[in-house]
């Protein structure tokens, strides 16, 4: 379990001091896939860093299975980075080792001999799908490939954490998915604590089962991905998980009422509710906005409409539409109000 | 003096003969003082380059400013003292280590001292193209800072320091042309004592013209080895 307790980090620079991260709480529980996301600036490499101390936090305190890591000497730090491994956006591969020797580096770093070490280094490099590479240089392979040696890399000293930091950023998607892929199996089969570090919230739904939101060197928000998913109650959040909402209230028309139809992991197609509302109660709402997305088969975001006529029909919409599974109705007064102070 | 009177058929032949009979020693002493100064320089300048690099306040092993300080001053102070003028300089120190202050082994200790904060530059500057990323990669491993610089540092900059160290070669030959201005040997004294101060012109140019050509040999091969060194290259 790692534990970080009232951790924070200010920088000293030029201009006075910057806090990049403020007070974090977090609780990693062994085995997890813990998604750590947050726009660029939010704090996350910082925050990252300070797990394996490659950053020294002002403050607080990060304990790895109750021990306190920021009260270490260097040498036990040492030590216990062999055991908490980080992957990179960049892969930081030696470009003049063949990927064999980039893979045993960590095991001759901590003194295993060349013939164990290389011996371990092939199996890894099969593991992670390149067993005829060990003798190519990394110049002479893709983004992905590298990133599978630096994956291999990482795993060469058994280490209880797996640290990725932005690790997909740099890849085409369709090699993003291939490379998850690979991170959930390792989590699975060798039960590695996955801390993923992102902007992007299609990593943290692919493989992630808890996620904190950072913004601003804070974590606004934490909990379940589906939870955080389906209402996400932070605006960092929302801007994360609906990049677009930002234009939403510029094609509001003046007044009206409107409602959010939160999809809390219902089957989406399963039922053509909006249309079968108007035939059911007569009530022919507007859309004037939505985004979904799917993580796995079922469906989370939210629809946003306009529903014509008084509070009772309001009334019967948010009753109507509560009653599908799954489906959660707020009623937007908030962007009314904030309409009208534009 | 008349210098047309340098190229005629005579003088030609006698430069030949020069070429057949003086050239093969000067050129030997020419390489073994440029080689064994450079290796020396070497030895001192390259681990004084790694400690510029990590001794810095963010380098992997911090050293104190003060020792820092020093190090650049001595360095920059070496660095900007012409080669002839510190050839006689240092003459006392050469009589301590050589026994004498003249001949060719005796010049190897001025070439030595000039080039060793070259070096230290030069290893400096191919050190710092390192990705700070891939050092940073290291640390996470827990690898320590000696382990960083043996395993990473070194390595990773080869082909940049095989082009550094071929352009130091050079350099130090063209300082053991200068050390025969003050009893070094080769083909800078050949130059300078039979075909300078003799008169000797078409000796002169051949010296230059062997020396030019040594040196291209030294780069083209110095260029070819850091290329095929280099695996970022396919």
């Amino acid at each position: 379990m790692i534990e970080l307790r009232n951790l924070s980090k200010t920088f000293m620079t030029g201009d006075g001091q910057v806090e990049a991260l403020k007070h974090i709480n977090l609780t990693i529980q062994n085995g997890d896939i813990y998604g750590i996301i947050g726009m660029s600036g939010a704090g996350k490499s910082t925050l990252v860093r300070c797990i394996n101390m490659l950053e020294r936090p002002t403050e607080g305190s990060v304990l790895m299975d109750g021990r306190d890591m920021a009260g270490m000497s260097i040498k036990e730090l040492r030590q216990m980075r062999r055991k908490i491994t980080m992957i990179f956006q960049g892969f930081n591969l030696l470009m003049q080792r063949t990927c064999l020797k980039n893979v045993t580096l960590p095991l001759r770093l901590s003194g295993v001999d060349r013939k164990t070490a290389e011996k371990k280094g092939r199996e890894l490099l099969a593991l992670v799908g390149l067993p005829d590479k060990a003798n190519a240089y990394p110049a002479q392979l893709s983004g992905g490939q590298q990133q599978r040696v630096a994956i291999a890399r990482a795993l060469a000293t058994e280490p209880d954490v797996l640290l990725c930091d932005e690790a997909t950023s740099a890849l085409d998607p369709k090699t993003t998915h291939a490379i998850l892929e690979l991170i959930r199996d390792i989590n699975r089969k060798m039960g590695i604590t996955v801390i993923v570090i992102t902007h992007q919230m299609s990593v943290v739904q692919e493989i992630c089962s808890r996620v904190a939101i950072l913004e601003n060197g804070s974590v606004v928000e934490e909990g379940e991905v589906s939870e955080v998913f389906s209402n996400p109650r932070a605006n960092a959040t929302r801007n994360l998980i609906y990049p677009e909402s930002n234009g939403e209230s510029a094609i509001f028309p003046e007044g009206g009422q409107r409602i959010r139809v939160i999809y809390n992991g219902a089957i989406a197609s399963r039922e053509p509710m909006i249309a079968k509302m108007a035939v059911d109660c007569g009530i022919l709402a507007s859309i004037l906005g939505a985004s979904t997305r799917s993580v796995g088969d079922r469906a989370y975001g939210y629809i946003l409409l306009d529903i014509p006529g008084g509070p009772e029909e309001l009334a019967k919409a948010i009753a109507y539409l509560s009653a599908v599974p799954d489906v959660m109705v707020q009623v937007e007064a908030e962007y009314a109000a904030k309409e009208a102070d534009v | 003096m008349n210098f047309a009177n340098a190229f005629t058929p005579e003088r030609l032949q006698e430069a030949w003969n020069c070429l057949l009979t003086e050239f093969p020693f000067a050129v030997w002493e020419t390489l073994y003082s440029t080689l064994l100064a450079t290796l020396f320089a070497i030895i001192i300048g390259l681990p004084l380059g790694v400690l510029l690099v990590t001794g810095e306040q963010k380098g992997v092993r911090p050293l104190p400013r003060p020792v820092m300080s020093f190090l650049n001053v001595l360095i920059n102070l070496l660095r900007s003292v012409p080669f002839i003028i510190l050839m006689v300089m240092i003459i006392p120190l050469t009589r301590v280590i050589v026994g004498t202050s003249v001949g060719t082994v005796a010049s190897i200790v001025p070439l030595t001292v000039a080039a060793f904060p070259f070096i230290a530059r030069l290893v400096e500057s191919s050190l710092r193209e390192i990705n700070p990323n891939i050092i940073e990669t290291a640390q996470s491993m827990g690898a320590t800072p000696m382990q960083i610089v043996l395993h990473v540092m070194l390595p990773e900059s080869v082909p940049s320091l095989v082009t550094n160290f071929t352009l130091a070669i050079t350099t130090i030959m063209g300082y053991t042309a200068m050390s025969g201005a003050v009893g070094g040997g080769g083909l800078g004294k050949l130059a300078l004592a039979y075909g300078y101060q003799r008169y000797r012109y078409a000796v002169l140019y051949l010296a230059v013209i062997v020396l030019v050509l040594i040196t291209q040999v030294i780069q083209s091969f110095g260029t070819w080895l850091a290329a095929r060194l280099d695996k970022r290259l396919k």
